[in-house]
């Protein structure tokens, strides 16, 4: 979101337009970003060069490219836009694809990057997603998706009733992990069902029937195995599994867990190692579970 | 009646309590954040949360007993019915967060595991795995969401919080905010406005604190009018990884495991460190705190670390401040098995086996304990009066701060876990004096609303095309900000002089004239990231300039605030009566200085630019002041002085000495 610089003394504010000039030793990193100045524009490729440094990652580079303004050619261009705050790989910001991975940016260390490929890193936005702007892309379907499976407890209200159920070590760390889950969207990134939907406002277009038109796109589309496993984990708690039944009818609706094509992509992209296929393989028997006994209570 | 409306700006953790409990109470809000609310900054906090619990209760502990705690460890900075409320909500709010979902760690027999945290001698601390921030947060957010869904909250992510907006009788009416993806301005008028906008790391450039933690909300309602309170008390923890985009915490614990905290000799030794032989390092914690070693208090330690490279020159490297904690020396076995997690961080970020290379680490900015000055009523009891419309009101009727960035709870030093225990409990606590003042407040008529509104907005327009509109001065915002963070983080930190903190007031004057010469590198109106980045900047000046100037004021040692002028060395006499004889004059100097400083700075914004300063007494109605010894030469014989005049002091004033009152038990 915003861009720090550090106390290196490698930001040239007035720069000459020479700043890839690799005269006198020094190392310079190679970025290739995708760049895309608007929803609806043609993207385009871009070349930066920043100075090299120990321990940077890929957060460090956007923040000196920002700094610098300046392509490689020395056209001063406007800073590559692009989402981060925590910086610790906790807030689930920062997706992008970097190299062509999707995963982080901040852990996303430039020595390792540089291993894989000398001579340059390629960022581009993740593809399932509306682009923004740059390496900013709208993931709002994926929280409206949590929306959907009703990732809550129901509890009655926020005022003192007691502590909550006892729950056994093993039940806590079963549900640990998928508590973890952070939003990032890599597991949609990867995921072969999961399309891009984008919905451009039409001229004229109320805000709010706007809202309701993109939703309903949204609501068609593949819900994605971080919110099938979010079902799962509120399912498995003594209190959340009081609505387990309207989660399985969210998972077996239009959209829902039918459309995994169970590719396992999901699983071996996320950066919190939570296991997804697990949870896809538990809401399935569910669901199936649930739709049977839904027929014979007819 | 028509229920208030309510304007919540930031959702971390105390935004999202308050907007939880806002809307249980039936009232619409509008939630606006930086980022969208799940990836708020309380998701950095790995320990956990503090409270008195079934078990420790049983071990002697008490509310009291936290209070006492955190009242002591802040250094009585703090008014202490705030700290005795939330202390005793503190078994209500673990019972709360455990009924959302929370997967605190368990007992064997199915019960919240706890742990012990520095500043108690209780396992008072719920946590869940490393992650207990997030975990808190992520079941705040979806209760919201739950709201969310019903109609009763709407959330604006990626909104920049711009102005409050105030009416001519100086009452908020509402706020002005701005789109950061389509850049347009807009006006929400609400009966009343909660900042719950968290810290002011990014003043310091970087800390371990996320990158929307510029403090500029917080400066905005302070340059709006909004008092500010004990700017100057930041806290420094000891042990962070410098990265070259932030910092990240490294766990005390490897220290506690027998890391060696060290620097070569010679500065910036070029040698890998291996190939440095042991004569030629200096183990400073070591040599100059034979009987701590490298486990010396937190504070200490970090001033040590810091002044190592700052006033003696010896980093590690030369272009960033570090020095090494070493844990080459112990076997990989006993790492994984004690410090497996961290040390997997430290591998995640820098790429480096600690195991193998010793770790490069230096003190971080990692908390405000200052912020936005808030009003409270005190109930009978001594605790605060739920529902009344003051609690956690700002001076500005109608704008109210909770969570990190109000100035309440913490004093002079803010203990481990309580900080998430502080944000829930002001955002939950807060919410039906809110609607009590939502309810009061007179309605001001249409026309003379959408006039105040209009102009509020066409100013911020006006800001922001100016911004764009700038075409001369090659001043870089970035450049800027590593400026005024590197000047920040060398004079107001760990380590406080006074003719330092001068020179840097006027050289903050001078960055931020510069920064009036910012030129933009991106003009566009479409996710211009370069533009708020740079207003932000702008509004790092005034909170740097209030820090720098409390720490000027400021001539003692108080919890974070550490000025060596001013320092009070423990006994140096060896003879009992020549040592008795210090003692009793270093109560007597703690006693003139408590009489001195023990108030809180208060900062406004002048006309000038400038801060004024004025200093408001505590109610320590509670708990008296006592002088905190830890660590200190003679700290026994100080204490045993201390306790005799508390005993006659009491005596003479008929009443025995204050005695902990019982609370919920």
């Amino acid at each position: 979101m915003i861009q720090s610089a550090t106390d290196h003394s490698m930001i040239h504010p007035d720069g000459d337009g020479d700043s890839h000039d690799q005269g006198a030793g020094q190392r310079f990193v190679h970025v290739r970003v995708l760049r895309q100045d608007a929803p609806g524009q043609e993207s385009y490729w871009e070349r930066h060069a920043v100075p090299y440094e120990a321990n940077m990652n890929v957060i460090s580079v956007l923040q000196r490219i920002a700094a610098l303004a300046r392509a490689e050619d020395g056209r001063q261009v406007p800073p590559v836009a692009w989402d981060c705050n925590c910086l610790e790989e906790v807030c689930g910001s920062c997706t992008m694809l970097v190299n062509g991975r999707t995963r982080m940016a901040c852990t996303a260390l430039v020595d390792k990057l540089l291993v894989e490929n000398p001579e340059e890193i390629e960022l581009r936005p993740m593809s399932k997603f509306p682009v923004v702007r740059d390496l900013v892309v709208d993931r709002s379907r994926l929280f409206r998706a949590l929306e959907r499976v009703k990732a809550w407890v129901p509890v009655d209200g926020s005022y003192d009733q007691g502590p909550g159920p006892r729950i056994s070590p093993e039940d806590q760390e079963d549900a640990y992990p998928l508590s973890t889950c952070m939003s990032c969207g890599c597991c949609l990134e990867a995921c072969p069902q999961y399309t891009k939907i984008e919905v451009v406002r039409r001229e004229g277009e109320g805000e709010e029937e706007f809202a309701a038109r993109r939703k309903a796109a949204f609501d068609h589309g593949f819900i994605g195995a971080h919110a099938i496993s979010q079902a799962v984990l509120f399912n498995g708690h003594p209190t959340g599994k009081m609505i387990a039944d309207e989660r399985l009818q969210s998972l077996t609706a239009i959209g829902g867990i039918q459309m995994c094509g169970n590719a396992q992509n999901c699983v071996a992209v996320c950066p919190k190692h939570i296991p997804l296929t697990r949870s896809i393989a538990r809401a399935g028997r569910a669901a199936t579970v649930w739709a049977i006994r839904k027929i014979f209570d007819r | 009646m028509a229920q208030p409306r309510v304007l919540v700006i930031g959702g971390g953790l105390a935004g999202l309590s308050a907007t939880m409990r806002l809307a249980e109470l039936g009232v619409n809000v509008d939630l606006v954040s930086l980022v969208p609310v799940k990836r708020s900054h309380s998701v950095c906090a790995q320990g956990g949360i503090n409270s008195v619990n079934t078990l420790t209760r049983q071990q002697g502990d008490s509310e009291w007993k936290h209070f006492d705690d955190t009242i002591y460890g802040g250094d009585f900075l703090q008014h202490q019915p705030p700290v005795k409320e939330m202390a005793d909500w503190g078994p209500r709010i673990i019972d709360l967060m455990d009924r959302l979902g929370v997967p605190f760690n368990r007992t064997p027999e199915g019960f919240r595991d706890q742990r012990r945290f520095g500043g108690t001698l209780y396992k008072r601390t719920a946590f869940a795995g490393a992650t207990t921030g997030q975990q808190l947060l992520y079941a705040l957010d979806e209760q919201v969401r739950r709201y969310e869904a019903s109609g009763k909250v709407k959330k604006w992510e990626f909104w920049d919080f711009l102005e409050p907006v105030l009416d001519d009788s100086g009452r908020c009416r509402g706020a002005v905010c701005q789109d950061l993806v389509t850049m347009r301005f807009h006006a929400f008028p609400a009966d009343a406005v909660i900042l719950a906008t968290g810290g002011c790391g990014l003043v310091y450039g970087r800390s371990t604190m996320s990158m929307v933690c510029t403090g500029s909300a917080v400066s905005r309602a302070y340059q709006a009018g909004a008092w500010y309170g004990n700017g100057e008390f930041i806290q420094v923890h000891p042990t962070a990884i410098p990265g070259a985009d932030k910092l990240r915490l490294m766990s005390e614990s490897a220290r506690g495991e027998g890391g060696r905290v060290w620097v070569p000799r010679k500065p910036q030794d070029p040698r890998d460190p291996r190939d440095i032989p042991e004569a030629e390092r200096s183990y400073f914690l070591e040599e100059r705190y034979p009987k701590y070693g490298n486990l010396v208090p937190r504070d200490i330690a970090t001033r040590e670390i810091f002044d190592i490279c700052t006033t003696d020159g010896l980093s590690v490297e030369k272009d960033r401040l570090c020095v090494y904690l070493d844990l080459t020396h112990l076997s990989r076995e006993m790492l994984d098995r004690k410090l497996g997690g961290i040390l997997e961080i430290y591998e995640k970020f820098q790429g480096v086996d600690p195991r193998e290379v010793p770790m490069k680490i230096f003190p971080a900015v990692h908390y405000s304990m200052g912020g936005l000055w808030v009003d409270y009523q005190k109930s009978a009891s001594g605790g605060l009066e739920e529902g009344s419309p003051r609690n956690q009101q700002t001076n500005v009727p109608g704008l109210y701060a909770i969570g990190e960035c109000d100035y309440q709870y913490h004093g002079a030093n803010r203990l481990g876990a309580n900080s998430l225990l502080s944000c829930i409990f002001s955002g939950l606590f807060c919410a039906p004096g809110v609607v009590a003042a939502g309810n009061a407040v007179k309605k001001i008529a249409d026309d003379a609303s959408s006039r105040l509104f209009d102009a509020a907005l066409r100013k911020q327009e006006e800001r922001h095309e100016a911004l764009l509109a700038r075409r001369v001065g090659n001043e870089n915002p970035y450049a800027l900000h590593q400026e005024l963070g590197l000047l920040m983080t060398r004079v107001a930190t760990v380590v406080r002089r006074n003719e330092q903190l001068s020179a840097a007031y006027d050289e903050v004057c001078g960055l931020e004239d510069r920064w009036q010469r910012c030129s933009l590198s991106d003009t566009g109106n479409w996710t211009n990231q370069n533009v708020v980045f740079t207003k932000a900047l702008g509004d790092m000046f005034p909170i740097a300039k209030l820090i720098l100037k409390g720490a000027l004021l400021r001539d003692e040692c108080r919890g974070a605030h550490y000025k060596p002028s001013t320092s009070m060395p423990g006994i140096a006499a060896t003879d009992p009566v020549e040592q008795r004889r210090e003692a009793e004059q270093w109560c007597d100097r703690f006693e003139e200085n408590t009489r001195k400083w023990l108030k809180s700075t208060i900062a406004k914004h002048g006309a000038d630019g400038h801060p004024e300063i004025s200093y408001e007494d505590i109610d320590t109605s509670l708990m008296p002041p006592r002088p905190r010894l830890y660590g200190l030469v003679g700290g026994d014989v100080i204490e045993e002085v201390w306790k005799e005049r508390q005993k006659r002091a009491s005596a003479t004033n008929g009443h025995a000495a204050p005695q902990p009152v019982a609370a919920g038990a």
